[in-house]
């Protein structure tokens, strides 16, 4: 439908320099400029190299997007920017772009959570989120279950990671066993020929009091690494397959349990599932399996749409149009603590319209 | 497209058009600046500043500029879209406050059709604007207890740096001289004879750039110069966690 809002979402919250032009929930462009190459030498994300990279690809980025998309930048019905969480510098170069193009265009702006994007992404692969959905977000920054009974005024967090995130213990874990950064893509490949039984390694906060929604992973990843040393002590070869296979299995199958239990406990019969780690092939398969059984309708955006991306960031931006949310104004700043409670920053005036006539009068 | 180069081609032998200017091209030049505590902006016709805002504030780079862009179009009853240069600051500078000025004004360009991003010398800035007609140093705060650098003829003319420093490693180079800037100011005994102004302003890099400009002189590159490296570790050899 042409009369759905069209917008341009930028994000720059880590690693990845990413725009997305969507029209309503329809994706019209992806543009990714990543600088994970550079930060796999420091096995992790350095964010000074990441602010340098999003200024050197901002600009090529955004006009990338607008030529795939093949739309013209005066025609975008609102600029969205990932306002936070995330980090602070790397945050602040997306924020600030995106603010000189809305106020260059004369459009209005939109700061949005970054958890929020992940869960609205799916609208742009499954169509219009049920509402209330429940959300199971997984990776190298976060790991979260959340509700949202509407995704552009109303997340509640129902449970978060108390230590490292899902993504950050697949990284740790590849270290352990040497294969390099990102971990996530090499541990899901040798899981594969892996028995994911082998070893039985401990799943966090599943105990009987523990906190039903939280998570944790750094026992896991300590028990894990307590595991390879003994074997490699002992001068005994370390069945890298079958460690792989069993670590991630007890990732997954934790994950998997509280989310389905969470969607039980408070009757919603939709999880969506995103974040990097949603593009690991076990948790899918997992996550698919208990679904089915417990009658949960489960969806997944494909893997592209689940790492870090400016369609997202437009699609929830789109969202905020079509339900007339205000407009955040131009002292919105980037804050890399923002909370998930907050899907938008709308601006401190209630009423607030950026000024059609700054490019166009 | 305003340097209109077909009438140029026109124009016959005869009638090439003496001093005055008939295709003298209406100016506006942006100028803004976030590579020191200042967060400004200026607008400048190619004669003379027309509006100016600048305010101290080295933590709030991100949300105040573009408000100090909207306040100077305001004040001169203008529109981005006037705009016919950019002029950004390049630093040195602290990084954070640094990429501001230069992603808003990359996508300025962008969104306005590629209008020309004309690169300074933060530095340079400050030098111009002290009016200093003798040898001096121009200094600001590099944090981590270093001043950025650069050494200058007279207030147009570089002659080294930037640099980043330890004052006390650079007491001897720059003893004698007048400094201008913040880093002076924070380190007297290095810079006993600190002079104005202490601030960057738009406004003395704007009228620079069009000097620049007039007399067709080079600009830096719209890159930032960060002078340093990012501190990045690279990680050492994995380390055991079974207790030994
Ligand atoms: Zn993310």
């Amino acid at each position: 439908m042409a009369d759905e809002p069209l917008v341009l979402g930028i994000e720059t919250s880590c690693d990845e320099t990413g725009v997305g032009i969507v029209r309503g929930t329809t994706l019209l462009a992806d543009a990714v400029a990543s600088s994970v190459d550079t930060h796999a030498r420091y096995g992790g994300v350095v964010p000074e190299i990441a602010s340098r990279a999003h200024l050197e690809a901002m600009v090529p980025t955004i006009e990338r997007a607008l030529k795939e998309a093949g739309v013209s930048a005066r025609d975008l019905d609102g600029i969205a920017v990932t306002a936070g969480p995330g980090l602070a510098g790397a945050l602040l170069v997306g924020v600030s772009a995106a603010k000189a193009y809305a106020f260059a265009l004369g459009k209005p702006l939109y700061g949005v959570n970054h958890l929020a994007s992940h869960i609205c992404v799916d609208q742009l692969e499954h169509g219009p989120l049920p509402e209330p959905t429940m959300a199971l977000l997984v990776s190298g920054g976060h790991s979260s279950l959340l509700l949202a009974p509407d995704i552009t005024a109303d997340v509640r967090p129902m449970g978060a990671t108390i230590d490292d995130a899902a993504g950050e213990a697949f990284d740790k874990i590849a270290r352990v066993l040497d294969l390099g950064f990102p971990g996530g893509p090499v541990i899901d490949r040798l899981a594969r020929e892996g028995d994911p039984a082998a070893i039985a390694f401990p799943r966090g906060l599943s105990g009987p009091r523990d906190p039903a929604y939280d998570f944790s992973f750094s026992g896991l990843k300590t028990s894990v690494a307590r595991w390879v040393e003994a074997k490699r002590a002992a001068g005994e070869e370390v069945p890298v397959r079958d460690v792989a296979a069993s670590f991630q299995e007890a990732v997954v199958d934790v994950l998997t349990r509280k989310a389905v239990r969470a969607c039980k406990d408070e009757g919603v019969d939709h999880l969506m599932i995103g974040g990097g780690v949603a593009a690991n092939s076990r948790l899918r398969a997992m996550a698919e399996e208990r679904c089915e059984r417990a009658g949960i309708r489960l969806r997944v955006p494909r893997p592209k749409l689940c790492t870090d991306n400016g369609a997202m960031v437009a699609a929830l931006g789109a969202e905020m149009v079509a339900r007339n949310r205000p407009a955040s104004d131009l002292e919105l700043s980037a804050d890399s603590s923002l909370p998930v409670t907050d899907p938008h920053v709308p601006s401190h005036e209630h009423v607030h319209e950026v000024s059609k006539e700054n490019l166009y009068s | 497209m305003r340097g209109d180069a077909s009438r140029i081609a026109h124009t016959d032998r005869g009638a090439v058009p003496a001093a005055a200017e008939p295709y003298a091209v209406c100016v506006l030049l942006l100028a803004m600046d976030t590579a020191t505590p200042a967060v400004t902006a200026a607008l400048h016709d190619g004669d003379s500043v027309v509006a100016e805002s600048s305010q101290v504030d080295a933590r709030r780079h991100g949300e105040l500029l573009l408000p100090a862009v909207r306040r100077v179009l305001q004040e001169a009853g203008l529109t981005l879209d006037a705009v016919t240069g950019i002029v950004v600051g390049v630093g040195p500078g602290p990084y954070t406050g640094l990429r501001v000025g230069l992603v808003t004004a990359a996508t300025f360009a962008s969104a306005l059709g590629g209008v020309p991003v004309h690169g300074l010398c933060t530095l340079d800035g400050l030098a111009y604007a002290s009016g200093i007609e003798e040898p001096f140093v121009v200094a600001t705060d590099a944090r981590r207890k270093e001043v950025y650098w650069a050494r200058y003829d007279d207030c147009r003319t570089r002659v080294t740096g930037p640099a980043v420093d330890r004052p006390a490693d650079i007491a001897e180079r720059v003893a004698g001289f007048p400094a201008v800037g913040a880093g002076a100011r924070l380190y007297p005994e290095v810079f006993p004879d600190a002079r104005d102004p202490e601030h960057q302003s738009a406004a003395a890099l704007a009228a620079l750039a069009a000097e620049r400009l007039k007399a067709g002189g080079a600009f830096e590159d719209p890159r930032p110069l960060y002078l340093r490296r990012p501190d990045a570790q690279v990680p050492k050899n994995y380390k055991v966690v079974t207790p030994k």
